[in-house]
């Protein structure tokens, strides 16, 4: 079974250690402007939320790019962009309806995350386990996923 | 290598933004932020200085650290001569400015003259400007932020602001970052406010590129991040219940100042302890913690996030204010509650959202608030429109003056003289709970003798956050030490002093010292920078810094006179608890301290000492 | 089962993929009428700009990867469709019968009636043989002449920039995309493209062309005249349904479609620019030309015709576009609705502009200017008719907290 991110706000307390971890994984020096996953803070309510790429069945950013710069990794099911192939076009970044996909203007190509490759470096240095990296169900991401199903797909019945 | 070597140089008057290369000669004696930014500090300023005039400058200052994946790593200093005490001043904070200010590129900033009209820094990696701030003067530093964001469309900004209390003059206005952490004690936010800057907000998207050793850097924070996360106090203790986890301790101690001093044990201490923060509240079934948080980069997560009771007559009709914000730390709880006799949690934790909204240090304004109580009480306020509750355990004061105090309305004035100034104005200088002009923290030197000789020389008055002995006489860190005695505490005392300073100039926060020495330290420092960083050179780090923040408090007029406490410390006796009996016996300790620190009989550090540490 | 797809662009590639998932045993034929292998045209100012080779817009990457999924491509133009007998007629004249027949012809540019404009160069801006002819012309410090400032004259825009030309573009709106973005949005990209050297003539039209002197004379309504070496037109697309023509299947603007992408006739499906479906902001049938719809009708489209019954939620109008560094974006009803209200921030010297059309508490359409973060969360609020509860006054207080209000309503905090 392949294994997903599991985020829980509950855990999380915005130390960011994470962002730095991701953008040292990807970009080879700490940047968390750069990180492909983000810690989004809920300041009224207390809450620290991590949150990243799905990496959803429906992979919308896979199919609106138009030069196949978005292909599926067969290991880990993660969506990963090949740098070399994006022209910078964007079209992705307003497909996902996650906005998960990010376009990096240092670079001109688009950022999202890819799992490491099966060994999600925020997962690694996360301290309290507020992002583990496992087989499970009830994820964060899960919830997300299954939020994006049911309300997309109400859309659809509208 | 994990400095970026660049600094910032913002001349209000002329309103210019110069980039400067980082003094790496320098670097490699002061290391970063509390002793670099020292560094720059007093080779540029005359110490004799008005500390509001345009001629004194700021200094916002990030150590090697901030910004990189060292646990705790995203702290930043503001360096200046401090209104409150005329000595150096030097206020850190935590939450997520500093490491931007390092994303950004810059190792610290340093502003001078004054503005014409109110102005604000923005800085976005290279670029820098200073916009108006007129659309904000006079606002809370919360309103700050949410305009800042909005006005730029960026919620990723990070900013620091100063609320009206360092607009209207409270000489102990703090800057506040991130909403609820703050650079909070010295006056700090007075000085910004004097040269009419209202905020600094940056976006920094450039990162820290390098470390000097990479494998050994990770290898060196991982391991330092096992030993706070294995570590009772900074692995559970701090977590759980923050610093909040000490106010039944000290107070079984006999240390918890109460009442301005007069009692060294407070009833009310469980009904506001960290513990107490957890229990559901009879109103509302729900506690007044939220959850704990976390600074940039800190694996400790001490940090308080609380809800207000909507129904507590403090908030009753103010929803700005329901929504969960920074919780009581330990020594605003203390000050705001113990100084002043109040035990209502929720009193508190308003007065607290409102120092950071408003941009005061809790630490002065409760402590001050208390002496003003008892100022009323013995009668000295006769005839002074105080408010009729101004009375020690009056959470409707509390309320009352805080909200009065950030705006500069009625008494609220007065309360914005700090304690000091207060009490010398109303004929009772002895009752200002002071040293060199700043208020004590929440510990009792009657019942803790070491920090009595701490408070005593800290060079930016009285303060924990310089030599805190607490952590030996109480806790047992590094080793267990008794409370009462003072032999081997002059030793102790500079020991800590050294160490904090070399801890603070490296951009983490002194709460790992719970679980870390310099042995922690050091390997971080050393595999991040150039140089070599060893306990030895970390160690001397300090006491260099030490000295040189001493000279220049010597040259702004300060000798070895203001070294003292109040005399209630000095002779009247603890009331209560172990400490019963007790005074604190500085006159012990202070002659001992200044040999070891090879200062002369005056307090003078002697040339030999000097040279030796290349001063 | 045989599938027959009609243009090879995104969405019938996506088609053709999608079918052959969805339905492993069926044989699919995807006709094409231009020699290249399929390619994006999205990824032709790309090429432009010599950012990508002519491989680099080639919409898979593996040579083989239609032989490898079974995929028969042929060249080929349809000229007519036999819907009674389930028979294509191409243009040499053979015949190819479907099963199953799914039209994604795409459309072409409109050549506006301008005397001249048969001139070589004068050229459009859509294939690959396009893009070959518009790089011979467009050298360095030529000077060109862009009629039309809609999302494709934007987005060629910023390739024929880069190559150094010098550029002049003339629209007839009285502003810069004006079917993608609103007043405030078009007229900061016209100053932007004013302060970074490109002449910009809003509310002008080209009335002739003169080819008879060695560069081009570009006459204009209001009585000036522009000399251009190579004049691109960009003046809005339409679908290529000239062909379906007697066929039976109801047109409008383009092919009509119900929300399984089905038109009138059975068995015959429509996906990407040629398709007029169902709206997802107004309701009302509409053709969107854009690529996110072209790749997700193409997807639909294929599921039904592999019988797997799936209604397509409506085309939602999203573009993003980046012209000379300045990124902007809209979404849905980003022009508001009756009754709704919007929120927004200008800030147009820094070029940065959020704005969000509510329709009571759901967010139905947005425009930026200058935002690059997370902008995909304002399609996944629109698109999920997500009650914002809470977020909205959070919304109007600050509208750039468009990722928390997708994650606080999404996730259980």
């Amino acid at each position: 079974m392949q294994r997903s991110l599991v985020l829980d706000p509950k855990k999380c307390t915005g130390c960011m250690q994470c962002e730095m971890a991701c953008s040292l994984e990807n970009e080879g020096y700490v940047v968390p402007a750069r990180s492909r996953i983000r810690v989004f803070a809920f300041h009224d309510e207390g809450r620290y939320a991590p949150f990243t790429c799905t990496q959803c069945s429906e992979a919308w950013c896979l199919h609106a790019c138009p030069v196949e710069a978005i292909t599926i990794d067969a290991s880990t099911g993660a969506k990963v962009v090949h740098d070399t192939v994006c022209v910078g076009c964007k079209v992705c970044t307003i497909a996902c309806p996650f906005g998960t996909i990010n376009y990096a203007s240092n670079s001109g190509k688009v950022i999202k995350c890819d799992l490491c490759g099966g060994e999600p470096a925020c997962a690694h240095a996360c301290p309290t386990g507020a992002i583990t990296y496992q087989d499970a169900d009830q994820t964060g991401l899960d919830r997300m996923r299954r939020w994006a199903g049911e309300s997309l797909s109400s859309a659809t019945a509208q | 290598m994990a400095w970026q070597r660049k600094i910032l140089r913002v001349n209000l008057t002329e309103g210019t933004c110069t980039p400067e290369p980082l003094n790496m000669e320098w670097a490699a004696q002061y290391l970063g932020q509390r002793g670099l930014a020292t560094k720059y500090f007093v080779e540029e300023v005359d110490a004799t200085v008005d500390p509001l005039s345009p001629d004194n400058k700021m200094i916002m200052a990030t150590g090697p650290l901030t910004g990189t994946i060292a646990s705790t790593g995203g702290r930043y200093s503001v360096i200046t001569k401090g209104p409150l005490t005329g000595a150096i001043a030097c206020s850190n904070s935590g939450g997520y400015f500093g490491a931007e200010m390092k994303f950004a590129g810059w190792d610290m900033i340093i502003f001078e003259g004054k503005a014409d009209a109110p102005v604000y820094l923005y800085l976005e990696d290279d670029e820098a400007e200073l916009l108006s701030a007129d659309a904000i003067w006079g606002k809370t530093t919360w309103d700050t932020e949410a305009w800042i964001h909005t006005q730029h469309q960026d919620p990723q900004i990070r900013i620091s602001s100063i609320g009206p209390a360092g607009e209207n003059g409270v000489t102990y206005a703090c800057i506040v970052n991130d909403l609820h952490r703050a650079a909070g004690r010295s006056g700090v936010g007075t000085v910004m406010g004097s040269k009419n800057l209202k905020a600094v907000a940056i976006r920094g998207t450039q990162g820290v590129r390098t470390v000097k050793d990479p494998s050994r850097f990770m290898e060196a924070t991982t391991a330092a991040k096992k030993v706070l996360a294995d570590n009772a106090v900074t692995g559970q203790g701090l977590p759980t219940y923050g610093t909040q986890v000490l106010m039944n301790v000290i107070n079984e101690t006999g240390a918890l100042p109460t009442r301005n001093h007069r009692d060294v044990q407070f009833e009310g201490a469980g009904k506001i302890s960290g513990e107490a923060m957890h229990e559901p509240r009879a109103s509302d079934g729900k506690p007044n913690l939220v959850t704990n948080a976390a600074c940039f980069a800190c694996t400790i997560a001490c940090g308080r996030v609380s809800r207000l009771d909507k129904n507590h007559f403090t908030v009753k009709n103010k929803p700005e204010y329901w929504g969960a914000s920074g919780g009581l730390e330990y020594e605003n709880a203390w000050a705001l509650g113990a100084a002043t006799g109040t035990d209502d949690l929720e009193a508190l934790t308003y007065a607290n959202f409102l120092c950071n909204a408003y941009g005061m240090d809790p630490i002065t304004f409760g402590t001050t608030l208390g002496a003003a109580m008892e100022l009323k009480e013995i009668g000295a306020l006769d005839g002074v429109e105080t408010g009729d509750d101004l009375v020690f355990g009056s959470a409707q004061a509390l309320a009352d003056l805080v909200e009065k105090t950030g705006k500069g309305e009625g008494f609220g004035v007065e309360l914005g003289l700090g304690s000091k100034l207060l009490c010398d104005k109303y004929g009772h200088p002895d009752l200002s709970m002071s040293v060199k002009g700043q208020e004590f923290p929440a510990y009792d030197s009657r019942g803790i003798q070491g920090m009595g000789l701490a408070y005593a020389t800290s060079n930016r008055g009285a303060c924990h956050l310089r030599g805190y002995t607490v952590a030996s006489e109480v806790l047992g860190i590094p080793v267990k030490t008794d409370p009462h005695a003072t032999e081997g505490k002059a030793e102790l005392v500079k020991a800590f002093q050294d160490a904090t300073a070399a801890f603070d100039s490296a951009g983490i926060c002194l709460f790992t010292s719970f679980a870390w020495t310099l042995a922690d330290v050091a390997p971080q420092v050393d595999a991040a920078c150039e140089g070599e960083w060893s306990v030895e050179n970390l160690g001397e780090l300090g006491e260099r810094i030490w000295n040189l923040e001493r000279e220049f408090n010597l040259r702004a007029g300060l000798t070895a006179k203001d070294d003292t406490l109040p005399k209630r410390l000095l002779t009247e006796a603890a009331k209560t608890g172990p400490a019963k009996g007790l005074v604190n016996k500085l006159g012990e300790m202070l002659p001992e301290y200044y040999q070891l620190r090879g200062w002369s009989e005056d307090g003078v550090p002697t040339d030999e000492t000097l040279k030796r540490l290349g001063l | 089962m045989q599938h027959v797809i009609i243009g090879n662009g995104p969405a019938g590639v996506v088609a053709a993929d999608t079918l052959r998932k969805a339905d492993p045993q069926a044989s699919i034929i995807l006709l094409g009428d231009e020699p290249e292998p399929p390619y994006g045209r999205m990824a032709i100012p790309y090429l432009l700009e010599g950012n990508i080779d002519e491989a680099g817009t080639h919409l898979r990457r593996d040579a083989d990867h239609f032989t490898r999924h079974d995929i028969e491509l042929r060249q080929g133009r349809v000229t007519s469709v036999d819907t009674e007998a389930s028979e294509l007629t191409l243009d040499g004249g053979d015949s190819l019968g479907f099963d199953h027949l799914l039209i994604a012809t795409g459309s072409r540019p409109n050549r506006p009636p301008i005397p001249g404009i048969d001139d070589p160069r004068v050229q459009t801006c859509w294939t690959l043989a396009d893009a070959r002819a518009i790089a011979q012309l467009a050298d360095k410090d030529a000077e060109v002449v862009l009629l039309g400032a809609g999302f494709i004259g934007c987005i060629v825009l910023e390739a024929l920039a880069a190559r150094g030309v010098k550029l002049t573009v003339v629209e007839m709106a009285d502003r810069m995309v004006a079917r993608m973005l609103d007043a405030n949005a078009g007229s900061m990209l016209g100053t932007w493209c004013e302060q970074h050297g490109v002449s910009v003539r809003t509310g002008v039209s080209v009335t002739g062309v003169d080819g008879s002197g060695e560069r081009l004379d570009v006459s204009l309504d209001d009585g000036s005249s522009l000399p251009a070496q190579l004049l691109i037109l960009a003046a809005g697309v339409r679908p290529n349904i000239d062909f379906l023509d007697g066929s039976g299947i109801e047109t409008d603007n383009g092919i009509l479609v119900d929300e399984c992408l089905h038109t009138s006739k059975p068995g015959i499906f429509a996906a990407g620019d040629v398709a007029q479906g169902r709206d997802f902001s107004t309701g009302h049938r509409m053709v969107h030309a854009i690529q996110p719809v072209a790749a997700d009708q193409g997807r639909c489209a294929a599921m039904n015709m592999a019988v797997h019954p799936t209604a397509y939620p409506g085309g939602l109008a999203m573009n993003v576009l980046s012209t000379l560094g300045l990124v902007s974006c809209s979404f849905g009803a980003w022009d508001g609705v009756d009754g709704g209200d919007s929120t927004q921030l200008l800030d147009r010297e820094r070029f940065r502009y959020l704005n969000l059309q509510f329709a009571a508490d759901r967010l139905v359409g947005a425009t930026g200017i200058g935002l690059t973060e997370h902008v995909g969360a304002l399609r996944g609020l629109i698109q999920s008719r997500q009650r914002l509860g809470p977020w909205k006054a959070r919304l109007q207080r600050d509208p750039t907290r468009i990722m928390e209000a997708l994650v606080g309503c999404s996730v259980q905090l």
